[in-house]
């Protein structure tokens, strides 16, 4: 690359935030992007589990405002069900139709003139539902008289696979100890600021669909809803929002919103928008997957880990949504964490409840994951008198054995773990916690200290969901790999030059990270670039992988910009270099200007010379194509498809975390103050510190909030118990702990600029940090978050009977 | 005395950043979704609509509140500031700069109710300790950030520095 | 989430409230400063036909010392109250409660009196006004009460307000020397309403007995409760009193449970926020340090 002018890698502030400051940047409710649109409420469910018997719309309908009612019945007339990686008999239509599986379904739609009238108009509804036995316990639906969601399954268990890595049974059989845990992780949401919203259009003759929406992808989701629509994907034409308000995942699961939004569109002839509101967002939209695990660990008394066990059992909801069952199957690859151990079991089983679907939510599978891997190191080192730390330090992947191939497939690009670790325990003060530990305990005070520590999976392989399929059901189905990036930039004949990243930011500031790629690379400055980063299916190009998930930005996205940008630079060269009468080599782009090499003096503005390849093609060096359109589209190393044995390279970067955690608790109130909070990153290069420390500090917000407060909460009849945002509990300013950062860096060799993938971060570890603090505080290992204030002092109380 | 039948449209007037607007509302709207949806000021967010994230606070005759629990037809002439307004001739106040240059958003979202927010607790409170600063924030939510930079923010502004 | 429809009345005057009140009975909602009506309307948990507002009222705002309480109207803004002098000087418990009510942004706007008329059981002002032994001031059309605050809460949301009664002040006893008060309470997060809170009022007298002992709890029982610790009068105002008193009134209680916490853990607060309260008041009552 030439002419960079060392803006990547600096703390560039934010081209995005002037727009968001003043109030001019646009949301989707902002939009009204086309003439004569009605608003659309939706009925939904209260009950848990019943049959539809009938609905009557017919008050609704002559209801003042009111434009037209839809209902299941209608919907499934006009569309497909909605299917998933998980073959099994499940009609999945985004809205019920004779049969209502949990609360906050939806099960009729109102168009009228304002969302006002619509909501008036869903009142004047009439269903008469016949209730059914609800089943919320994963557990409980797993038994064999358990009430059944979908009774062509016949059973409550929707998927089943077991692995086997190595020998695991001979490491257990041969373990000095083997440590089990059984645990429940409950279910949370990073619950966006902003909800989700769709405004839909169908047009007829040829049928064709028009959505904006703040959607985030995966872009694979668009092949299911043109399916489910019935149209070929060319006339399913999805447009996101300028601006997100934040998504974490979440905004992935408001596709099948998106079907019926179109679907209705369609039966009612009119464009409608639909903004879910926070109720709605609470019963009705996502969430993280509750699990009923167990883990088992098999040691050497010297702490080597020889073998690992997981028995997961994922609370997938009412229905399993595409990319489910991808929760359970995204950390999988990397079954092995940080460690050496190569001898592994894996048991997953998907179970349905009367609870709303699962999905993407930050941190995907990883929060679950590391809890059990990383709750069973804490709970090793205590089993065998070893110090936390140094059991990891015995198993990590030792710093040359880069890169490193996982016993379940995934690539371990770079990393110096033990590095990690050091600086971790330098930056907390690791023995002089312990003595205050010490201190603690003489005088009977609550105190302990926990670790976790994670790879972090980035820039995912579109097949890793096929792991729930047999190898020979994977050979029957065709090949599937990969998880290509996009990128187009563009000079339009004043010279300006604008970048489409196709990235579908919610926040992460991609357009700054953006510029400052490009501005190295053509020798300008970030201000000088423009950067689109939404995505519009009928003139961007993209591909499945598309979208704003699983820290793809700068694990796949950024070598896109860069190899685009690169095509950019290299013809602005070529035509400079005629101009200059150079060798196009002898040419660098630096500061606004193509120069020679060693004669700065003699340039040309870089302007003048992009423009010319719109304005004077005739002047073109030979055989050069005018204009400047440069779209990169590139397959990132090493995704290839499951082999037979169900190994996978799952993801392009493998970051690592390391954090340490402190806490006392307060035996009269329950309260978990976090004493000290420290979390060492490797994230490769990192290409904006401003960004990358914001992304670190948001993780850590909702790991925190959901080690400490968060959970969605259902009764045993299915009532969601946390519909407003009084009673789900996001952590707020008081509550938030300091976090002491620290950066070990190692460049990824699979990217161009070293980056790895980054986001995730501490959302995945704060909940086991915790639980491992609070576990060794209270001297027990049946802890589970949320660590609320009432649960902490049962088990303090508990404590205190027993002792 | 005024009445206000149910379905009734009434004129609301008011003045938004020292301009005035005008439009219709019904007994029941909100004052968030007047300002938006009315009178087309879309830098104004709604959150929850129950008055607990804080994203539609605004500023009514001096004071920071939650446009989504005011109706619309109690503001009649009343002086409202949003976040439009707080930028003069094209310059970013020093709160929205502390914002940009401590990264103390990133989808914002929230943004908006946080600035007016803090921009009137600054005027009730020229010199907050940091407990205060997280006290104020207390009262909305922010998903992306984890509050630090907007904290930093805050007190930047506070100290003066720049 | 839209409120439903209704009518809206805004009264310019008392006199214009009473007489929409005396229309519509149980019908109406008077909106004060909404922090509690509003979510309710928006969810469409209340559906009255109208909404008196009586925000332009703005004889009911103020705040004023008369005789030996300081009377607070209806609609006096927990801010305004907050930032007050004389309730400061006079009525320390309240102001010792208030930081806790909501937040910055709710407290600009929300009002003493609609906290009280909402009832909430865990709510701040309705505790501090039970243990500093106010009064509600109720006005219907041709007819004035005043109601022991101790009185005026029935339970969850309830109160002994009637159909066409507005609140129009509370009434706090100015607080007497030789008398120490505290508040306090315990909450997932700050500004939310808590789990237990609990306010005491106590007056030491010159040979360091109590002459007077008054602890309540919010957010333990379905309404703020006082608790009967008549036994303690003339005990030592020590730290070891209140632990017992404390003791003794947590054991007392009848808490609630609810998917915020169970009764047990409420009665755990009870204890600890007694105690804290208890030898916080000593203390600022003249006790020697606990």
């Amino acid at each position: 690359m030439t002419g960079g002018g060392g803006w990547v890698g600096a703390p560039v502030p934010r081209k995005e935030d002037e727009a968001l400051l003043t109030g001019r940047a646009r949301f989707i409710d902002d939009m009204e992007p086309v003439p004569g649109i009605r608003h659309a409420a939706l009925l939904r469910s209260p009950h848990a589990h019943a049959d539809i018997v009938s609905i009557d719309i017919s008050n609704a309908v002559s209801h003042p405002g009111v434009h037209g009612v839809v209902t299941g019945v209608d919907i499934s007339a006009a569309t497909a069900p909605i299917p998933s990686a998980v073959r099994v008999p499940i009609d999945y239509y985004p809205m019920a139709v004779d049969k209502v599986r949990y609360a906050g379904e939806p099960v009729a739609l109102v168009a009228a003139e304002d969302r006002y009238a619509a909501e008036d108009a869903l009142e004047a509804i009439e269903v008469e539902y016949r209730p059914l036995p609800p089943v919320i316990d994963p557990k409980a639906a797993m038994e064999d008289d358990a009430p059944l969601l979908h009774e062509a399954v016949g059973s409550n268990v929707v998927h089943r696979r077991s692995f086997r890595y190595g020998d695991p049974e001979t490491a257990f059989a041969e373990a000095d100890r083997v440590v089990r845990l059984d645990w429940t992780f409950p279910r949370y949401s990073s619950t966006p600021m902003e909800t989700c919203g769709v405004i839909a259009r169908f047009e007829p003759a040829p049928d064709r669909y028009t959505i904006w929406s703040n959607f985030q992808g995966p872009f694979i989701l668009h092949a299911l809803m043109s399916g489910a629509l019935g149209v070929p994907g060319n006339r399913l034409r999805l447009i996101t929002s300028p601006q997100s308000g934040g998504s974490f995942g979440i905004k992935q699961g408001m596709y099948p919103y998106m079907v019926l939004l179109a679907a209705a569109s369609r039966l009612l002839d009119m464009p409608l928008k639909w903004i879910e509101d926070r109720l709605e967002h609470l019963t009705g939209s996502s969430a993280a997957s509750n699990r009923e695990d167990a883990v088992e660990a098999a040691f050497r008394d010297d702490g080597t880990l020889t073998g690992i066990r997981f028995l997961n059992v994922v609370d997938v909801g009412a229905y399993i949504r595409a990319p489910e069952p991808a929760s359970v199957y995204r950390m999988h690859a990397a079954s092995n964490g940080a460690y050496r151990v190569g001898n592994i079991d894996v048991d997953n089983r998907l179970v349905t409840t009367n609870r709303l679907p699962i999905g993407l939510n930050r941190g995907y599978g990883g929060p679950q994951f590391f809890f059990a891997l990383e709750r069973v190191m804490d709970a090793g080192a205590r089993a065998l008198g070893i110090d936390i730390a140094e059991i990891r330090r015995r198993n990590f992947i030792p710093r040359d054995a880069f890169p490193y191939r996982a016993p379940a497939g995934a690539l371990y690009d770079a990393g110096d773990y033990e590095a990690g670790l050091d600086k971790a325990l330098d930056l907390a003060g690791y023995d002089a916690l312990r003595a205050e530990r010490g201190r603690a305990k003489e005088e009977g005070r609550l105190f302990g200290i926990g670790m976790a520590t994670a790879v972090e999976p980035s820039g995912s392989n579109m097949a890793y969901v096929t792991l729930a399929q047999t190898p020979e059901e994977r050979a029957r189905a065709g090949g599937r790999s990969g998880g290509l990036g996009t990128c187009t930039i563009s000079i339009d004949p004043s010279g300006a030059v604008t970048v489409k990243t196709v990235s579908t930011p919610a926040g992460q500031g991609h357009a700054t990270v953006a510029a400052q790629i490009a501005a190295d690379a053509l020798g300008l400055a970030p201000d000088d670039i423009d950067v689109v980063t939404e995505i519009d299916t009928l003139t961007s190009a993209w591909s499945l992988a598309s979208g704003n998930y699983a820290n793809r930005f700068s694990s796949v996205v950024v070598d896109a910009i860069g190899d685009a940008a690169r095509g950019v630079a290299d013809k602005v060269r070529a035509v400079a270099a005629e101009d200059l009468e150079v060798a196009p080599e002898d040419v660098e782009l630096t500061g606004g200007a193509a120069r020679v090499v060693g004669v700065p003096e003699k340039s040309l503005p870089f302007r003048r010379v992009a423009a010319k390849t719109h304005w004077h093609p005739a002047g073109l060096p030979d055989g050069m194509a005018p204009g400047i359109f440069e779209t990169a589209i590139l397959s990132p190393p090493g995704l290839g498809p499951p082999d037979e044995r169900d190994r996978v390279g799952s993801a392009v970067t493998f970051g690592f975390i390391c954090d340490l955690a402190a806490v006392e608790i307060d035996p009269g109130t329950g309260r978990v103050e976090v004493k000290k909070y420290v979390s060492v990153h490797d994230v490769g290069k990192i290409l904006n510190p401003l960004i990358v420390e914001g992304q670190i500090i948001g993780g850590f917000a909702h790991g925190i909030g959901g080690a400490l407060m968060e959970e969605m909460v259902y009764d045993e009849d299915g009532n969601p118990l946390s519909g407003t945002f009084a009673d789900y509990l996001c952590i707020t300013a008081p509550e938030m702990p300091t976090l002491d950062i620290g950066h070990v860096d190692t460049p990824s060799p699979h990217t161009a600029l070293g980056s790895k993938g980054m986001g995730d971060g501490c959302s995945m570890l704060a909940p086991t940090a915790i639980a491992n603090a609070v576990a060794d505080a209270l001297g027990r290992e049946d802890v589970e978050p949320p660590f609320t204030l009432n649960r902490v002092w049962d088990l303090v109380a508990q404590g205190g009977e027993a002792g | 005395m005024l009445r206000i039948a149910p379905g009734a449209r009434h004129r609301v007037t008011v003045t938004v950043n020292g301009r005035p607007h005008s439009g219709f509302a019904e007994s029941r709207t909100l004052l968030s979704d007047f300002l938006r949806h009315e009178l087309k000021l879309f830098g104004t967010h709604v959150g929850c609509e129950h008055g607990v994230c804080g994203a539609c606070t605004v500023e009514i005759d001096g004071r920071a509140v939650r446009s989504c629990l005011r109706l619309a037809v109690q503001v009649d002439g009343a002086e409202i500031g949003t976040v439009e307004g707080l930028a003069k001739d094209g310059a970013l106040s020093p709160l929205q700069e502390a914002f940009r240059r401590r990264h103390a958003l990133q989808c914002g979202f929230c943004t908006p109710g946080i600035l007016i927010s803090a921009t009137q607790f600054l005027e009730a409170n020229p010199d907050p300790t940091e407990a205060e600063v997280r006290d104020m924030l207390s009262g909305h939510i922010c998903r992306c950030t984890g509050y630090e930079g907007m904290v930093r923010a805050i007190l930047d502004v506070a100290g003066g520095a720049s | 989430m839209k409120p439903a429809p209704f009518e809206y009345c805004r009264a310019d005057t008392l006199d214009e409230a009473l007489d929409l009140m005396a229309e519509f009975g149980s019908d109406a909602s008077v909106l004060a400063g909404g922090m509690s009506l509003g979510p309710m309307l928006n969810m469409r948990l209340a559906r009255p036909a109208a909404i008196v507002d009586i925000n332009p009222v703005e004889t009911l705002a103020g705040i004023a010392a008369d005789g030996g309480a300081v009377e607070t109207g209806a609609l006096c803004r927990q801010v305004d109250a907050l930032g007050s002098p004389l309730v400061a000087e006079t009525v320390p418990l309240l102001a010792e409660a208030l930081p806790f009510v909501g937040h910055f942004q709710t407290r600009n706007r929300g009002t003493l009196g609609g906290s009280v008329c909402h009832a909430d059981p865990s709510a701040e002002i309705p505790l501090a006004l039970v243990v500093s032994g106010g009064e509600i001031v109720l006005e219907r059309k041709g007819r004035s009460r005043t109601v022991p605050a101790g009185d005026f809460f029935d339970g969850i949301f309830t109160t002994a307000r009637e159909p066409g009664e507005i609140v129009t002040a509370l009434r706090w006893p100015v607080r007497r020397a030789g008398t120490g008060h505290a508040f306090d309470e315990i909450a997932q997060r700050r500004g939310d309403f808590a789990i237990g809170a609990a306010a005491a009022a106590a007056s030491v007298a010159p040979d360091g007995g109590l002459s007077a002992l008054s602890l309540g709890f919010g957010g333990i029982e379905d309404r703020p409760v006082l608790a009967d610790l008549s036994g303690f009068a003339g005990a030592p105002a020590t730290s070891g009193t209140a632990a017992d008193a404390a003791a003794l009134a947590a054991d007392r209680a009848n808490p609630i449970e609810d998917p915020k916490a169970s009764a047990a853990y409420r009665r755990q607060l009870a204890r600890v926020l007694g105690r804290r309260v208890l030898e916080r008041a000593f203390q600022r009552a003249g006790a020697p340090p606990c």
